[in-house]
């Protein structure tokens, strides 16, 4: 299955860093987060996307992952020559990676 | 110190925003204060460029089509404005508020003005000198502008004064929204744990209806309705900070547990270090709990003491952006579209052209994710060729040579687009806070 079938995410940006929260529908299915989208995994499925550090900040209280991915945007907003610029499309990227 | 909780809305959370919401929340909030929320990064070294054209302009351009549909009402129940639609030139901005309450007849109040963030002066040695990104100098003659973060101390002394309209520019969003509760609630501003809390709600609000349901729909497992209609939020903030963020009964939307928690993340890095200029705030153990029927209660949130410095976002330019697009579709699209690229690549090279950096996608396949994306072979792929150039002559030579594809291309190209963009990039720099000072000055409108 893919992760879209049990949570949700949203992507922000601050200049050339973008950050993705992931947060699960049902607390029960925080633990397999946690277990399966480490940031090893989201460096590969992201294909070279990323070309800094990826940092997960757990809050399981919220039943939430929170990404920040450094050298993700191509220079940030301003000045990136990508179609989505913002890199607000990427959410969608780590909701099709399969668990 | 007042027990009641203080009622604070979101007019509009980017300066694009719709109207119509505001007027909404206005009219059937209950409102004490509404704060409109419309100064991204790039828009304020905009706006300093149509000031130094036309020293009346410099503020946000939809200034007065928001006022002209809010205050009026505003006025006639005590909802306070706060806004950072002063851009670039907060008094140009109240002169203009003052014309548009003298056409609607609406008199007997205050706008305080503030003014300070700009420091384009203090590049140099004495003040800011390197970017914080790079570490590159910062010369004076090269950049647009620069603009520092201020906080919630100029607004609090405006509302303290009496106040009912306060124009800013450059002010960390969340500050908008805790200077009022801690002026309501008689909060001390040092009082890192309080400011943590006015800042969380500040965080949750700013974004106006990317916390109502907006920005959230995913058909099938994240069902909204009505988004057409979407309300923008408020918030109920007792003393203690703890917030309940709701919206206009009847409003299309939802305010939801799983709704606060996206926006609580929301372009946030490290979730205990939430760094602005009142506070360093701590949301890593805030609770979120949903009431039910668009009720939401936030709490637990926390602070340390603000940092010494503040933020300075630096406009340079940057180069030109030159841009083509062209559509193919039917039997190998994608066959065509890619073919089309390298044609486009090829002719930049022939014709002496030298991009600082070039990309070639196909919208359809893979413009959004790279490599990242699926390779799947759909019916329609649009051609997408962008470069950065030093000169704008160069940047257009990008479209025209997408344009040329019509007759020089592949078969069945369509729909040809070219756009050319000066690059305004903006950096950040940190300036000492004791090297920055801001002023707040009163205009009656009588």
């Amino acid at each position: 299955m893919t992760l879209r079938e049990i949570a949700h995410a949203r992507a922000g940006d601050k200049g050339d860093i973008c950050n993705i929260s992931l947060i699960v529908f049902d607390p029960r299915d925080y633990p397999r987060i946690v277990e399966h989208v480490t940031p090893e995994r989201v460096r590969v499925h992201f294909s070279g996307l990323v070309q800094g550090d990826i940092t997960r900040f757990e809050l399981p209280h919220l039943g939430a992952l929170n990404f920040v991915m450094t050298g993700a945007l191509r220079g940030g907003v301003t000045r990136s020559l990508a179609l989505d610029a913002h890199g607000k499309s990427l959410s969608s990227l780590l909701l099709n990676l399969d668990i | 110190m007042s027990a009641r909780p203080l009622r604070i809305g979101c007019g509009a959370g980017y300066s694009g925003d719709r109207i119509e919401p505001a007027v909404e929340l206005v009219e059937r909030g209950d409102l004490d204060v509404i704060v409109f929320e419309c100064l991204a990064e790039r828009t304020i070294a905009l706006a300093q460029q149509a000031k130094a054209r036309d020293p009346g302009r410099g503020f946000d351009p939809l200034l007065e089509e928001r006022m002209a549909a809010v205050l009026r009402d505003a006025r006639r129940r005590g909802v306070r404005i706060i806004t950072n639609m002063g851009a670039a030139n907060p008094p140009a901005a109240a002169d203009c508020v003052r014309q548009v309450a003298a056409r609607l007849g609406v008199s007997g109040f205050t706008i305080a003005v503030v003014t300070g963030d700009d420091v384009r002066q203090l590049a140099g040695s004495e003040g800011f000198s390197r970017l914080a990104e790079t570490g590159e100098p910062v010369n004076r003659d090269d950049i647009v502008s620069a603009n520092a973060y201020l906080g919630a101390e100029p607004i609090v002394e405006a509302l303290q004064r009496g106040a009912d309209v306060v124009i800013t520019g450059r002010v960390a969003d969340p500050s908008m929204f805790l200077a009022p509760i801690a002026a309501h609630h008689g909060w001390r501003l040092d009082d890192w744990t309080l400011a943590g809390r006015g800042t969380l709600v500040g965080h949750l609000l700013e974004c106006a209806g990317q916390i109502t349901g907006g920005y959230f729909a995913d058909p099938g497992v994240k069902d909204v309705t009505g988004l057409a209609r979407l309300g923008f939020p408020l918030a109920e903030v007792d003393a203690d900070g703890t917030a309940i963020v709701t919206k206009p009964a009847g409003s299309g939307g939802q305010v939801t547990a799983a709704t606060c928690t996206e926006q609580l993340l929301y372009e946030i890095h490290d979730p205990s270090s939430y760094v602005t200029p009142d506070v360093v705030a701590d949301f890593s153990r805030v609770r979120i709990t949903d009431l039910g029927a668009d009720r939401v209660r936030v709490e637990g949130a926390d602070g340390r003491r603000r940092p010494d410095t503040l933020k300075v976002s630096v406009g340079q330019f940057d180069g030109w952006i030159g841009e083509g697009q062209m559509s193919y579709a039917g039997p190998r699209a994608a066959a065509r579209g890619r073919l089309a690229g390298q044609i486009v690549a090829e002719r930049l090279r022939l014709t002496g052209s030298v991009p600082l950096e070039l990309r070639v996608d196909l919208i359809g396949m893979d413009a959004l994710h790279g490599a990242a994306s699926p390779m799947v072979e759909p019916y329609e792929v649009r051609l997408r060729v962008a470069a950065r150039t030093t000169s704008e002559a160069e940047a257009r030579k990008v479209g025209r040579e997408v344009e040329a594809l019509f007759t020089n291309g592949p078969a069945g190209g369509g729909g040809a687009f070219s756009a050319v963009r000066q690059v305004l990039a903006i950096r950040t720099a940190l300036v000492p806070r004791n090297r920055v000072s801001y002023r707040v000055d009163y205009v009656t409108v009588s």
